[in-house]
């Protein structure tokens, strides 16, 4: 595989950047070179945030992503702002509970509303992060599911193994059942 | 759960680094009850320590460069830590403050990053291996402090998470504006020894190179990290612990009554005694002579800025590391540092798919300037191009080294307002001065 | 007070290095110094693991002079310096040596918090308000109305309780005299240094040359004197009416409480972290 480069973008306090960390821990697990940086204002809950990952099979040079393969927007500005630096055959995937124009109609576009979904099968807006990190490595196939549960378990607090473990089956059945 | 076909390649590569990480990881430090790569799906570490040693059973590992910082330290020996936390150096203290009471190290928290220097510097004359770490505004109250540990040839390490400033700046953004800071930022004249890593794998081992030098040179040395590097995790193998090489001070031998504070042997480096340990030496800010004591003798100030300087320009080769990338067939090379050299590494292999020769000369050691290397990258290239993240402090230095030859232009690209050098930022360059 | 010989303050001095001090004659800093001396002598503590640290100043030179482990540093920095030492070395006994501008003007935020955290550093502060090495300007203790170089037509600002402003940090050990009371100095000192946690003694002192001539008090006996005449004990001061307490140095032990020490304290961290396996 060549430089596979993710941008996870949207506000402080949706777990952008702990997103980040699974995505990066998975890919890991699987074998890859990987790099996970990111951006954030001083604010712990709003302002805006955005988790970058980067997996390669080899050294991998500058870890931001620059052009990405696949964009993952949970607000509109995080969309706007990021969009145009997608590729034209990369992989675009919004929450539409806060995504509501679309500046450019890309291919490979999946729009769900992410939050609103999470809030009602799962009781709480919390877990957004891993029901929309999981619908993409479902959609992209970029790490193995496997990868992903592992790298769940090792990173999250033992007390929240179980929720985030039903946030990432909700988000694989997302995945599966997309347009069907 | 559901099953995705996984790409066939990545999966064989997979298989074999599991295989690669398994080898590595028989050593006789690991003890039996670490979780191996199968338990560790099924067993989640129940406690933190248990998490923690799976963390440090050197397979592969997701770090973050503050992290690694942190453990490079304790892999030195550093059993003291005096700090204020400070974005974006945070993290260290924060891994540290747990990680050295359950070594019986000491972790403090200090009023301020003034009475951090002064703690480490205390302590290390008491015997410690000690570091601090901060950030731009916390690195300029440092500046005394760091200059009293050089006079009094202290050894301690400063790690320096850079920010962009002046001032508080933007925290959380990207800068490399504190080179020059590094070098001259304490008053009078202080050689200085200043390591800059590029990546996380590298962040841990100059820590460890750090933490050695200021043993073995006696003196503070700085550890200069960038924001990015400080903040991002990478997958990266640690050396087992059996192959992390410690420098621990030279004692002295003498009684008491015969004990120099600074002594010189031939490569001016002298042995260290600890308080507490029957020697009873004096320390002082003040010019001093050979014991130590306060000195208004134009001979003995003049020995004593001697022995500071020749200490570290008789061992520049001891000192200075640097990578070429690509050099060897380049018509254009790249002197860039930390962030910025990989920006450069991923433009070079890109111009070079196009068919342009460029290479890469990066620092590892940043202090004292690798004026060798320079001079021959000046000679033998058409042009050198400088990318840095601020308003030009490496190209000074570049262009300082010019004077004696080379027709060489330099090319500067700089960047202060927290965004990064890109690799297409740099590319663009090449293309405009090829 | 045990019967020392005068002979026993040549037995702690650093004879053959920079001899003559830098001290004016009639500075108090050498009495300090004698006190500190017959002091140390009279306690049972090998001076292997004793440390003096001091900053900038006239009497932070003392280290110089005395034959224990010792540290010249910062201006201001000397507790925090001591904190590395003492918290690396917890069985040291560490002493400050300072003055009021080194302790309670640039170093005054490492006085409170290290009286804050009660770490066990003795203190000792030798107040001769003002800085005499660099001249005679005004310190936090220069008094109301007083002349120095940098308040020529009288100081307008109120000066620092040093006393008060340690105990209100936490301090577990406070105690005040002069230069003059030199059994009483002595005495403080072996308490303070005997005394579990971060103890501070103000020795009220004069300075003659550059204090005293700026501010007419005369020469050092002068000086002397009124810091006889002009202090009374703590012990008096219930039994006076208060005009005759009023204006004079309050001398005595102001503070004296056991309260957790902080190395102590962080012994016990390290031994609660190791035995539950760095559970938090």
């Amino acid at each position: 595989m060549k430089n596979y480069e993710i941008r996870l973008s949207g506000s402080g306090g949706q777990g952008l950047i702990l997103a980040g960390i699974i995505l990066a821990r998975a890919a890991m697990y699987d074998g890859f070179k990987v790099t996970q940086t990111q951006s954030y204002g001083p604010e712990s809950r709003g302002g805006s945030s955005r988790a970058d990952v980067i997996i390669n099979n080899r050294e991998i040079y500058f870890p931001e992503a620059t052009n990405f393969n696949c964009l993952l927007a949970l607000t509109q500005e995080a969309c706007d702002k990021y969009l145009f630096d997608l590729r034209d055959e990369g992989t675009l995937i919004i929450d539409t509970t806060f995504v509501k124009n679309l500046a450019l109609a890309a291919d490979n576009t999946y729009e769900l509303p992410f939050t609103e979904i999470t809030q009602e099968r799962l009781g709480s807006p919390i877990s957004t992060n891993v029901v929309s990190l999981a619908f993409l490595i479902k959609t992209t196939g970029i790490v193995s599911p496997e990868a992903l549960e592992e790298s769940l378990r090792y990173t999250v607090k033992p007390a929240f193994v179980s929720l985030n473990l039903r946030a990432m089956e909700l988000g694989f059945e997302l995945a599966d059942n997309y347009g069907k | 759960m559901a099953k995705v076909v996984k790409e066939p390649k990545a999966k064989k590569k997979s298989e074999k680094q599991k295989a690669d990480s398994k080898k590595k990881v028989i050593a006789p430090e690991i003890t039996p009850e670490v979780p191996k790569e199968e338990e560790k799906v099924a067993a989640k570490p129940e406690s933190k320590i248990k998490e923690l040693q799976a963390k440090r059973d050197r397979k592969t590992v997701i770090m973050q460069g503050n992290e690694a910082v942190s453990y490079g330290a304790l892999d030195a020996g550093v059993n003291f830590f005096a700090g204020y936390p400070i974005t974006p150096s945070t993290e260290i203290a924060e891994i540290l403050a747990a990680e050295l009471p359950k070594r019986g190290g000491v972790f403090v928290q200090m009023e301020d990053e003034i009475a951090s220097i002064c703690a480490i510097t205390g302590a290390s004359l008491a015997g410690a291996k000690s570091l601090t770490a901060t950030s731009g505004p916390g690195f300029s109250l440092m500046q005394e402090g760091i200059g009293f540990a050089k006079i009094t040839e202290t050894p301690c390490v400063v790690v320096n998470v850079q920010r962009l400033g002046p001032s508080t700046g933007m925290p959380t953004s990207p800068a490399q504006g504190d080179i020059m800071q590094t070098r001259w930022g304490s008053h009078g004249d202080s050689p200085a020894i200043v390591l800059y890593p590029a990546s996380v794998k590298e962040s841990y081992e100059l820590t460890i190179r750090a933490v050695n030098l200021s043993e073995k040179y006696r003196t503070c040395v700085v550890l200069l990290m960038d924001e990015v590097i400080g903040h991002m995790r990478e997958s990266v193998t640690l050396p087992d612990l059996a192959n992390v090489k410690v420098i621990n001070r030279i004692k002295p031998t003498v009684p008491p009554h015969w004990y120099k504070h600074y002594d010189e042997n031939q490569k001016y480096l002298s042995p260290l005694a600890s308080f507490g340990e029957g020697y009873r030496f004096h320390v002082s800010g003040l010019t001093h002579d050979s014991h130590g004591f306060p000195t208004n003798k134009s001979t003995e100030a003049a020995e004593m800025m001697d022995r500071l300087r020749k200490k570290i320009v008789y061992n520049i080769r001891d000192l200075v590391q640097i990578e070429s990338h690509e050099m060897d067939d380049a018509k254009i090379a790249i002197f860039a540092a930390g962030i910025t050299a990989r920006a450069a590494k991923a433009a070079i292999a890109m111009a070079r798919y196009e068919g342009i020769k460029v290479g890469l000369l990066r620092p590892l050691t940043i202090w004292p300037f690798p004026d060798d290397a320079v001079r021959k990258m000046l000679r033998d290239k058409d042009i050198v191009i400088v990318p840095e993240l601020n308003q030009g402090q490496l190209i000074r230095e570049i262009r300082r080294l010019t004077k004696d030859k080379s027709e060489s232009e330099v090319v500067a690209i700089q960047r202060a307002n927290g965004q990064l050098i890109s690799p297409q930022d740099i590319l663009r360059k090449i293309k405009e001065v090829c | 007070m045990a019967n020392i010989p005068q002979k026993v303050v040549h037995q702690y001095l650093r004879h053959d290095k920079k001899f003559p001090h830098v001290w004016c004659a009639g500075c108090s800093n050498g009495i300090v110094l004698g006190s500190f001396i017959r002091a140390i002598a009279s306690m049972d503590v090998n001076r292997d693991d004793m440390i003096m640290v001091s900053g900038i100043g006239c009497s932070s030179r003392m280290p110089v002079y005395i034959d224990l482990n010792t540290m010249h540093t910062l201006h201001g920095r000397a507790i925090a310096y001591a904190t590395g030492v003492k918290l690396h070395k917890p069985h040291m006994k560490v002493v400050v040596i300072t003055g009021d501008g080194d302790c309670t003007a640039i170093g005054g935020n490492h006085l409170i918090h290290a009286a804050r955290r009660n770490i066990d550093i003795t203190v000792i502060l030798v107040n001769n308000n003002i800085y005499g090495m660099t001249g005679g300007q005004c310190s936090p203790t220069t008094p109301h109305d007083a002349i120095a170089t940098t308040s020529p037509y009288g100081n307008i600002e109120p000066d620092f309780d040093i006393c008060k402003l340690a105990i209100g940090a936490g301090a577990s050990f406070v105690a005040r005299t002069t230069a003059f009371h030199v059994f009483e100095m002595q005495n403080y000192f072996q308490k303070a240094m005997e005394h579990p946690g971060f103890a501070l003694i103000e020795v009220i002192s004069a300075c003659p040359v550059i204090y005293g001539r700026l501010n007419k008090k005369g020469g050092a006996p002068q000086m002397m004197k009124e810091f006889r005449d002009n202090s009374i004990p703590l012990t008096a001061v219930p039994k006076l009416p208060p005009e005759q307490v009023e204006g004079k140095i309050q001398r005595g032990i102001l503070q004296e409480i056991v309260r957790p020490e902080y190395c102590a304290a962080y012994a016990d961290l390290v031994k609660r972290v190791q035995e539950s396996g760095g559970e938090q």
